[in-house]
């Protein structure tokens, strides 16, 4: 993907996060998508996260797939390793990645094609392994680069640019990844900053796999009247009534917390996510109230976000295995090889 | 089974006693070969094997080779064994006693017994007459009859009938009874009853065999020595030792026949050597595993989990076979073209798609060598045997972390799945791995900048750096087109530089692969190129033909790409054929396009019916090749 690095513009100084590093240390190269894209937002978003939460940017790992929405890890955080991979096949590399450095923050970026379509089956079993990873569907509905085509999550009715309805029933990620078990599942709109950070904060801190899916519109192939990944289609029916609030552990012994706060579930690094105006009843930690949730205000034509299941106490890829917490990559070849004297024992019962 | 044979028409031949002299075969010392033919899924494997590892504690060369169906029960499956005092262990291709259990293949069972030689079989039931011969020796033992009054239970009767036919073939082939029990000892050593019911069952059948034939029969076991240093190993346990070995910490795969066996062996191993239990502060204990093993969704997946993994700075493979290497392709050409390490196991079996799962092939040596689409070369390794396997897996891991590239393992059904003699595996413990240019921390502050393409050395690699430890290292690495910067790139200047770079470090691979294996004869005129699991035959076919008076000079290649000796070798020799078991003479096509040799200066044996490879077949072959 073609990149421009941003100029270096002198500005009045930048505030600074934990690490002495200002918000200019979590960006990267020049974004070089359309003007008003979705996924410039959730760029932003994902720069002001690790920014804020002082995230360490050679600890982060950003790998994607093939698509509009995997060429932004080049956007972030130009400190940070980025692998940029093939199609649909980001799942299992950050498997991989993760298996061997379990120390490092993995983030994956995706597309609703690269997601959904060809690469479906990764992401599910990504989801039935746990990985410790925020992997990010930046969902419009379309093939942006390959100029306009349906993706598996256009819905039946809307509209191609010049009119065509779609008559192919969507993949909704956030019922695929609640059925499969998936231990965080979020929805928000690229529109909605306010919204998006803190979900991303609870998933760089949550253990185990986040899934976060970002409605993004395409300003190029699916803004128009008729499509219902639009900009004015998701003002008019967005349903935004889970609200979080994201407490790092220095916030948390020192902000007033929200009195309003009606769910408050404690991450494994101390930090804390206050739920509020939820609602009626529900829990972000019950998982059928979350499935009903959806497919309710589903059915009344309304697209409801937040952060909408949490499963804190999961076990991620390293718990079910018995990994040992130092990272694999720095196991030395002493303890790695077992030496010629074990090999002649082992191969007495082959004699 | 009854009802499997044909009975119309039958008296009963009771060909038992048919022993008569007129078919004798001479007397053969530690050289015959022996056919079992059972059903699978019915216990016969414990069988075949304990004659293999008695035979093996004679200390008397010997190759077991199984031939079985893409079946869990209930079909017809081989067990061949040869013996063969001076090493030669190839597959036979005809038989001096044939052990037939199974009704249903009595046909082509019968067949299988060359003229002269022994057919032992279930007396409890009749052979149609139209299958008789007078050119054999007909030896029943009414193996149903009798276990059936021994053993009362149907499950273990069933598995006790095999050991029974182990019985009476220790009895025909004078097979060392102590070793034998001793064997059966060791096996069952945990288990009281099941020990004593197969020293029954054995004894049941070498007993009814002395008391009724003529045994031992002219195929006679003598003890010798030439075992001493060897074991007797499948290549996909010794696969999974090398990987262990060489420090891999992270194996992906997905079940394939005949591959499944060296990520169940890893795991078996990981399990071993790989596993601390440590004691916490209150006392109690923890397992911390030193490993991963990661089943994936498919292959495609599986080599995915391992770029990852290599990407992040681990030693990983993945072990597959054919329909896997399809699959990888894609994943092959990014780790190809963004350099990154990879170890892919591939134990060949029958092609094209599905093909004979079971079954034996070399044909995967095109594929691999150019996996994925656009201009793509890649390190290949053969090993010939279970020793090999071992030693070349471990290397294969050098060659990928120093050459930044996937190296594949190209093993086989024959070599992974069956047991053969090998020297013992060794070891150097002043062996370290080589981890090829990483660059630490240290290593970034002492430099200006970091380009992950810049900077290559003598073999055209250029340093990389890992996730997580330091914003100095960082790149982007993508599978588009990239400068030697690692920039995106849409410029067929920056475009070609590293690509021309790419092939060079793979040439350069060449004087780090294992040399191949020559060996020659004073005023040979031709010579005979082989690969993998072909030497065995080879060595037989040529030893037979000198002592005919046709001398051929001998290479086994390991590797790919090929050193210059190869070509020397080609140019050295009026004709040179190529011996490998694919159809389309693969490795003879590799050589023409690599070394720059004439299609006429290469010439081809090929066997691909599926089964592994016999001198017979490689005498004829080179023979018609050679005979103007």
């Amino acid at each position: 993907m073609p990149s421009i690095r941003k100029p270096l513009i002198p500005l009045a100084p930048h505030a600074t996060n934990s690490l002495g590093l200002t918000v200019r240390d979590y960006e990267g190269s020049m974004s070089t998508l359309c003007a008003g894209c979705g996924h410039d937002s959730i760029t932003a978003a994902i720069v002001q996260t690790f920014f804020e939460l002082g995230t360490p940017p050679e600890l982060i790992a950003k790998l994607s797939g093939i698509g509009c929405s995997s060429k932004t890890p080049t956007y972030f955080v130009a400190g940070a390793h980025g692998f940029n991979s093939v199609h649909g096949r980001m799942p299992p590399i950050v498997t991989g990645a993760n298996a061997a450095n379990r120390a490092n923050i993995h983030i994956g970026i995706s597309g609703d094609g690269d997601s959904l379509s060809i690469g479906t089956g990764h992401l599910v079993h990504a989801i039935r392994k746990n990985v410790n990873m925020v992997y990010i569907i930046e969902n419009n509905g379309v093939y942006g680069l390959t100029k306009g085509q349906f993706s598996p999550t256009a819905d039946v009715g809307s509209t191609t640019k010049r009119g065509v309805p779609n008559d192919v029933p969507p993949i909704d990620p956030v019922e695929l990844a609640l059925s499969l078990g998936a231990s965080f599942v979020a929805r928000s709109f690229s529109g909605d900053k306010k919204q998006l950070i803190p979900i991303l904060k609870a998933a760089v801190e949550h253990h185990g796999f986040a899934l976060i899916d970002v409605i993004s519109p395409c300003i190029q192939f699916n803004n128009h009247q008729g499509s219902t990944k639009s900009y004015k289609y998701m003002r008019e029916h967005e349903l935004n009534e889970i609200d979080s609030v994201f407490l790092q552990p220095s916030e948390v012994i020192t902000a007033e917390l929200p009195r309003d706060s009606s769910v408050s579930i404690a991450m494994h690094d101390g930090s804390k996510i206050l739920f509020r105006t939820l609602p009626d009843n529900y829990d972000p930690r019950d998982r059928n109230a979350a499935v009903n949730y959806v497919s309710r205000t589903k059915a009344n034509g309304e697209v409801p976000t937040g952060l909408l299941f949490i499963d804190q106490e999961s076990s991620d890829i390293h718990d079910l295995n018995r990994t040992t917490e130092e990272p694999l990559i720095t196991l030395p070849f002493k303890k790695l090889c077992p030496g010629k004297s074990e090999l002649m024992k082992f191969q007495e019962s082959f004699v | 089974m009854t009802q499997q044979i044909d009975q119309t028409g039958l008296d009963n031949p009771d060909p038992t006693n048919s022993t008569n002299g007129s078919h004798k075969l001479p007397m053969k010392v530690n050289d015959f070969a022996i056919r079992f033919a059972t059903v699978n899924g019915t216990g016969s494997a414990s069988a075949n094997n304990l004659l293999l590892k008695a035979i093996f504690r004679m200390g008397v060369p010997v190759s077991g080779k199984n031939l079985f169906p893409s079946n869990i029960q209930g079909l017809p499956t081989w067990y061949e064994i040869r013996v063969n005092g001076s090493g030669f262990t190839s597959r036979a291709t005809s038989f001096d006693l044939v052990v037939a259990m199974n009704t249903q293949t009595y046909e082509t069972d019968i067949a299988s017994v060359r003229p002269g030689g022994y057919l032992i079989y279930d007396s409890s039931w009749f052979i149609p007459t139209k299958l008789l011969r007078d050119d054999i020796n007909f030896l029943g033992i009414p193996f149903s009859t009798l276990f059936a009054e021994e053993f009362s239970e149907s499950r273990e009767r069933i598995l006790m009938r095999n050991i029974g036919y182990a019985g009476a073939v220790a009895a025909a082939i004078s097979l060392d009874t102590t070793v034998l029990a001793e064997l059966l000892d060791e096996t069952y050593s945990s288990n009281e009853k099941l020990r004593n019911s197969n020293h029954r069952a054995l004894e049941l059948g070498y007993n009814y065999a002395m008391e009724n034939f003529h045994c031992p029969l002219p195929l006679r076991l003598e003890h010798i020595s030439t075992n001493k240093d060897k074991i007797l190993i499948d290549g996909n346990t010794s696969t999974a030792l090398g990987c262990i070995y060489a420090g891999a910490t992270v194996a992906a795969w997905y079940p394939i026949t005949p591959a499944t066996s060296v990520a169940e062996n890893f795991t078996k191993l990981c399990s071993r050597y790989r596993s601390e239990t440590i004691t916490l502060e209150d006392g109690t204990t923890e397992v911390k595993n030193n490993y991963i093993v990661l089943q994936a969704e498919d292959e495609l997946a599986a080599l995915a989990m391992v770029v990852g993994a290599s990407w992040a700075g681990a030693r990983a493979f993945t072990s597959t076979s054919g329909p896997g290497i399809s699959l990888m392709n894609e994943i092959l050409g990014l780790a190809y073209y963004t350099e990154i390490p990879a170890v892919i196991i591939d134990v060949q079996r029958t092609g094209p798609s599905t093909g004979m799962p079971t079954r034996v092939q070399q044909a995967d040596i095109m594929e691999c060598a150019y996996a994925s689409h656009g201009d793509t070369k890649h390190i290949l390794l053969f090993p010939a045997d279970p020793e090999e396997c071992f030693r070349f897996t471990a290397k294969a891991f050098d060659l990928a972390e120093h050459f930044q590239t996937p190296v594949m393992v190209l093993s086989d059904l024959d070599i992974g799945m069956n047991d053969w003699v090998v020297p013992k595996l060794d070891w150097d413990d002043n062996y370290n791995w080589d981890r090829g240019r990483v660059l630490s921390a240290e290593d970034l502050e002492s430099i200006a900048k970091f380009y992950r393409y810049s900077d290559e050395d003598a073999d055209f690699v250029t340093p990389r750096t890992l996730p997580g430890i330091s914003t100095k290292g960082a790149y982007f690495n993508r599978g588009s087109g990239h400068d030697r910067f690692g920039g995106y790139t849409e410029s067929s200047d920056s475009y070609i530089q590293v690509v021309d770079r790419l092939v060079k470090k793979h040439q350069a691979s060449a004087k780090y692969i294992p040399a191949p294996i020559v060996e020659t004869k004073p005023g040979a005129r031709f010579g005979v190129i082989t690969l993998g699991s072909c030497e065995m035959a080879v060595k037989e076919a040529l030893y037979n033909l000198d002592q005919d008076g046709l001398a051929l000079d001998y290479m086994r290649i390991c590797g790919f790409p090929f050193p210059d000796e190869v070509k020397a070798f080609i140019d050295s020799h009026e004709i040179t054929v190529v011996v490998e078991q694919n159809r389309d003479a693969q490795l003879r096509s590799l050589l023409i396009l690599e070394t720059g040799s004439s299609p006429d200066q290469l010439r081809s044996v090929l066997s691909y019916g599926g089964f592994p490879i016999s001198a017979d077949l490689v005498v004829d072959g080179l023979l018609n090749q050679l005979k103007d």
